[in-house]
């Protein structure tokens, strides 16, 4: 059930799309759409994956915060280099909320910042001596790190330096693996890029290096969690879920993982998959050559895990299913008590989503165990395979929109009247300010974890904190409060 | 002249073209006996790819190079 209909919701999108010059309405309008099951390819309907448009206000990244801040960034006994000026990686430092086990600075590095601090004289002779020098000197200060990685930032293409020759002869010296990664940030759209190109990086110069090398121990119950970057501790409320259906997480990645867990995933039996978008290349590729089969997932409210858990059960034996189900009677009480107190306060709600990766599809399950519905979904960055798969999650006449620009997103909310909103922290006090209820969606709002059974408990309080605060009530002065009941009061005489 | 990858998917037979995040099923194969395999790939939304007939089935997935058909 929608709560317009696909007229009402087409009109939106024409009148929200009138302000443009014809030029760039004709493009807008491509990114725009209403949901509808019949079509079977997104194609037909949306356009995605396209350059975003001058003018316009998009909340996109770069390939550099693919690479470095989704992909290689999480994993905790490397050194990321923010190869490049400071600001890039001084920025986003710490930003994402990947947690970590381990002593940051000794053996775990992740929210450290590692930067060449390029200067002019860098840019006029090229930084390749100073990058060889910052991976002695790495090696000096912190010699418990199991290997660097070195993230471009946009002046390294641009001048054309050599990073893959000193990682080689790093490599060559320290015995530890220097993955170079071409990742300047004017490549492609948007971070997606990001995510392709660190993907193949790790496929080329760090997946392969125990293929030959048979000393672990595997059991047929091996899986490795890919596209989980544990995000308030995600993974690990996923991971438990997984050992308890008798499992063995062999990797994460890259939330919480190593590199060594990185090397050994080719010997898994079964590569789960959370976040496709980022990490669908690596899975192909581990399928091709090394014949492990991938499967995508989804730890988003109770519905959709006891689904996810029985599918990725299906791939093992029947004491893995017969324990698959075992953790699923097990958490019942525990989910129906958090469903039974929180729905109440917020069924029959509206949501708004504009997020990243994989939640503007995976959240919606959960959203519906609360009885709340989700009235408009959209992506920053998202390629069609990503729509094709959200066409069925969402609602018929639903609203879909594809790197949607701040203005379309403000009258769209307007127009649509959501009573949340679940989108990034650029957006978060704009629409506080406009007194709609807003949950930053990206690293969950400085809470978490959200996936698995015990994630939910979390993510229905938290949602039940955001939209019944009583906050949101004193948004008017309370004079024109008063007047506008008065008014009320004598229209009703 | 794209590279394409051709997998099972739930028990159908897909093709996926990364540089257009396509994953399509396969509706027909022109040659697939033992004996030789490939050919002109038809997809169920109509798009034909092209690729050179192997001698035998291949072990899937495979990435193979494809031509527009």
């Amino acid at each position: 059930m929608s709560v317009m209909s696909r007229e009402e919701t087409e009109a939106l999108i024409n009148e929200v799309l009138e302000v443009y010059p014809a030029k760039a309405k004709k493009d807008r309008a491509k990114h725009l759409t209403v949901n509808d099951h019949e079509v079977e390819q997104s194609k037909k309907c949306i356009t995605s994956n396209k350059k975003s448009l001058p003018g316009v206000m998009t909340i996109r990244g770069c390939a550099y915060a693919g690479s470095k801040g989704v992909v290689w960034g999480p994993i905790k006994d490397m050194i990321h280099i923010s190869h490049g000026p400071v600001g890039c990686g001084q920025y986003s430092r710490n930003g994402r909320r990947n947690y970590y086990i381990g002593t940051t600075g000794i053996n775990a590095f992740v929210t450290m910042n590692f930067t060449s601090d390029f200067q002019e004289k860098d840019i006029v002779f090229g930084g390749d001596k100073k990058l060889a020098k910052l991976l002695e000197e790495v090696e000096t200060l912190f010699p418990l790190n199991k290997g660097v990685s070195i993230q471009s930032e946009c002046p390294i293409g641009l001048i054309g330096d050599d990073i893959e020759a000193v990682a080689k002869k790093a490599t060559a010296t320290t015995g530890k693996t220097v993955v170079p990664v071409r990742c300047e940030g004017f490549r492609g759209v948007s971070q997606s890029l990001g995510h392709h190109i660190a993907n193949d990086a790790v496929r080329d110069w760090a997946l392969d290096k125990r293929d030959d090398d048979n000393s672990f121990q595997t059991t047929p119950y091996d899986v490795a969690i890919i596209g989980d970057y544990n995000i308030g501790g995600d993974a690990w409320s996923s991971r438990i879920l997984l050992e308890e259906m008798g499992l063995r997480v062999v990797a994460q990645w890259s939330g919480d993982g190593t590199i060594a867990e990185m090397e050994l995933t080719p010997k898994v039996k079964l590569n789960l998959v959370h976040c496709y978008r980022s990490m669908n290349y690596i899975s192909r590729h581990m399928e091709e050559k090394y014949g492990i089969p991938w499967v995508e997932y989804n730890f988003f409210g109770p519905t959709k895990t006891d689904e996810s858990l029985r599918k990725i059960a299906s791939f093992f034996d029947e004491s893995i299913q017969k324990k698959a189900e075992e953790v699923i009677a097990k958490y019942k009480a525990e989910y129906n008590a958090v469903i039974e107190k929180f729905k109440p306060r917020l069924e029959g709600k509206k949501v708004m989503l504009y997020i990243g990766g994989l939640r503007p599809r995976h959240v919606i399950g959960a959203y519906e165990d609360l009885g709340m519905e989700v009235v408009g979904t959209g992506y920053e960055f998202a390629h069609n395979d990503d729509y094709d798969r959200t066409i069925k999650e969402m609602g018929n006449a639903t609203l879909i929109y594809d790197d949607v620009t701040g203005y379309e997103f403000e009258e769209f909310v307007k127009k649509v009247k959501p009573d949340l909103i679940g989108s990034g922290v650029k957006e978060k006090y704009i629409f506080q300010k406009m007194g709609i209820p807003f949950r930053q969606m990206h690293s969950w709002d400085y809470s978490g974890p959200y996936h698995g059974y015990d994630g939910f408990a979390i993510f229905a309080r938290d949602m039940d904190m955001t939209l019944n605060n009583p906050c949101w009530k004193k948004l008017q002065a309370p004079w024109k409060a008063e007047a506008a009941e008065e008014a009320a009061v004598a229209a009703s005489a | 002249m794209p590279n394409v990858m051709i997998r099972h998917n739930e028990g159908k037979m897909t093709l996926y073209v990364a540089k257009r995040d396509q994953e399509d099923e396969i509706a027909s194969i022109e040659f697939n006996s033992d004996d030789s395999w490939g050919g002109t790939i038809e997809l169920t939304d109509g798009t034909k790819y092209y690729v050179d007939p192997l001698d035998a089935p291949p072990k899937l997935p495979i990435t193979l190079r494809a031509k527009r058909g």
